[in-house]
């Protein structure tokens, strides 16, 4: 059977024919669109190739039913991005092959690779840093200013949107914070709890949860916890509204976006997360106690009347003063990443990632400083 | 032009809660044809495209797309059709995160059967015809003025050489110039590739300039539909305030056939 009727009979096809003068003439015919071309390219191909090496083929496309851009680009390709010296086709194909001569030899050529590359790639990410410490830094300013502008001004304070930023921050999270609180407050007792029994200390397990828990533990959870729940969401918020630009929208209508839609978040944080700081450390308490009285038979009116005794009221002072400033700090970092997205999809969702991870660093970070400066307070009596 | 129908409604009816949007609705989009869908802003122009591409589905009533109810359709045999047609969204819907040649090249990658350089070639190609220069091949979305968006949508909707075009408001909001770019633009790809065409607009210059058929969409339902001359004439309101104002008359004068009247400029 031969392989033409294999076909069906609109597939592209062309058939070799020698003329009276000895040239050979290529015959085209079928449908040499992008559609019925792509099944059969890997065929076709070597064939046009074969057939455009003779210079003085005879093209005929007359037979040729249905004709696109893509099927003229073949064969224009195949003819070395000209017209085929001897040519005959359908007038109503005429009109593809003008626009071909338009489309230009090589395209711009692509970046090449530099060797300095990685050089320069941390000099941009230092570069990239210094921006962001600037930013921030002047976003601070801003703030202040607003703040100092604010106290003269006591109307116009935003209360309404500080509420609401409270309440989506923090009364919102609650939940979560109490979830992730109770489950480590068991973890840490019950490990905790194998240790000392060892040592026959079982009594100092209020001493490792009371201070590890309220002064460090539960200030990072609600901080984490909040930099990657609420954090990304400001960023995108702001980040959406530069897009859609309705940042421009209230600049332009005299209204500062720092003071209406920045400062409602710092303070809002500044208040929220403190309260779930003091929220978390008391769930992770109830946890660690409980965790003790089934592991090490620790009453819990015993435990909570121990624990005033022996962890110093600082250390509740210092982790809630900690929750503040992680608040301001995780709201400031998602409004810088939020103002600096730019207009398309994969710059808001870069935003957002940068904005946690820079948030969760930032929290660590000082969280260390914290225990340095402080190392003299609430751990001796 | 024969009269093969290529996309087909039959009895639509749209309702969002109980807001009804389009009343029992029947039109046909013949082959080789351009049908300009006008009516005013909030007529329900675009639910009624979004719902020709499956995009939406019609409380009642049957949309068939090249012979195949988009309702009924298999996924396969829905993404088979969906290859047969370009579309052009009202703002350009362009990947922002993609440049503008791969934002072209991409449905063509997508078929996996073309090598790389046949892309770039076919690319090019799509770009040049729409007036976009190599140089801002490489431009993000972003960076582009609105009129070329345009074009770069319009070269995306015709990359993978598509039968049947639908447009969405390919006009609005550019200057007359531009607009009338886009208008020859279109006019020419209809002409060369022979596109079968389904256009909403309620640019009076670009109806005129571009339709074979109008259908007129107003309260819910069609009014009228037919050439230009014969929708010209039909008694009703909004055809009268919409055609035959001042501004309807001043575009009027351009049609390619005289209309009833309407004097010739």
């Amino acid at each position: 059977m031969p392989e033409a009727a294999a076909l069906p009979t609109n597939a592209p096809q062309l058939r070799q024919a020698s003329a009276a003068d000895g040239a050979v003439r290529v015959e085209l015919y079928g449908v040499w669109n992008l559609a019925a071309l792509e099944q059969r390219l890997g065929e076709l191909k070597p064939q046009l190739t074969a057939c455009a090496r003779d210079a003085r083929s005879h093209w005929d496309l007359s037979a040729v039913t249905m004709l696109d851009h893509a099927g003229a680009l073949l064969l224009w390709r195949t003819w070395g991005r000209k017209r085929a010296p001897q040519l005959s086709l359908r007038p109503e194909h005429e009109a593809l092959f003008e626009h071909l001569a338009l489309v230009p030899d090589r395209p711009a050529p692509p970046e090449s690779g530099d060797r300095a590359a990685p050089l320069v790639g941390l000099g941009r990410g230092v570069l990239a840093l210094v921006e962001h410490l600037a930013g921030i830094v002047q976003l601070l300013g801003h703030l202040l200013l607003d703040v100092a502008n604010l106290a003269r001004h006591p109307s116009r304070i935003p209360w309404r949107e500080i509420s609401a930023t409270l309440y989506r921050t923090g009364a919102q999270a609650l939940a979560i914070t109490a979830l992730v609180g109770f489950l480590i407050g068991v973890t840490l007792s019950y490990l905790s709890a194998r240790q000392l029994q060892l040592f026959g200390a079982d009594i100092y397990i209020v001493n490792i949860l009371g201070i590890a828990i309220l002064r460090e533990l539960g200030p990072m959870l609600a901080a984490i916890l909040v930099a990657g729940r609420s954090g990304s969401s400001m960023t995108a918020q702001l980040g959406v509204m530069r897009v859609t630009q309705e940042l421009d929208a209230l600049a332009v209508m005299g209204i500062s976006p720092t003071r209406r839609l920045i400062l409602p978040k710092v303070v809002a944080l500044g208040i929220a997360l403190p309260l779930l700081v003091l929220w978390t450390n008391a769930i992770a308490l109830v946890g660690g106690m409980l965790a003790a009285q089934i592991q090490l038979e620790i009453d819990y009116r015993f435990f909570l009347s121990r624990l005033p005794d022996v962890v110093p009221l600082a250390n509740l002072w210092l982790g809630i003063g900690k929750g503040a400033v992680f608040g301001v700090l995780i709201a400031l970092i998602a409004c810088h990443f939020g103002l600096r997205i730019r207009p398309n999809t994969e710059s808001l969702g870069a935003g957002a990632t940068a904005s946690v991870v820079a948030a969760i660093t930032v929290v660590i970070v000082v969280d260390a400083i914290f225990a340095v400066i402080f190392s003299g307070i609430g751990l001796t009596r | 032009m024969n009269d093969e129908c290529i996309v087909e409604i039959n009895g639509l009816w749209t309702c969002f809660g109980e807001t009804v949007v389009h009343r029992d609705i029947d039109l046909s989009v013949h082959r080789g044809e351009v049908l300009v869908l006008v009516g005013g802003s909030g007529s329900g122009k675009t639910v009624l495209i979004r719902q020709m591409l499956g995009l939406e589905t019609p409380t009642r009533g049957e949309v068939r797309v090249f012979g195949h109810s988009l309702q009924a359709a298999e996924p396969a045999e829905l993404a088979r059709t969906r290859n047969r047609w370009g579309v052009f969204f009202q703002g350009g819907a362009l990947f922002s995160a993609l440049s503008v040649f791969e934002n072209v090249a991409l449905p063509l990658r997508e078929r996996r059967q073309l090598d790389e350089e046949m892309i770039r070639d076919v690319v090019v190609l799509k770009l040049e015809m729409v007036g976009i220069e190599a140089k801002h091949a490489n431009k993000m979305p972003a960076e582009l003025s609105g009129g070329m968006v345009r074009r770069v949508g319009l070269a995306r909707a015709i990359a993978l050489e598509p039968e049947l075009l639908f447009l969405d408001e390919p006009t609005a909001g550019l200057d007359p110039d531009r607009s009338e770019a886009v208008v020859k633009l279109i006019e020419a790809l209809h002409r060369e590739l022979r596109l079968t065409v389904v256009l909403a607009t309620h640019d009076l210059d670009a109806m005129v300039a571009l339709s074979d058929r109008v259908a007129v969409l107003v309260e819910q339902r069609l009014v009228a539909v037919g050439a230009l001359s014969e929708v010209v004439a039909k008694e009703h309101p909004f055809i009268r305030n919409f055609f035959l104002s001042d501004r309807g008359r001043r575009a009027l004068q351009a049609a390619k056939e005289p209309l009833p009247g309407i004097a010739r400029a």
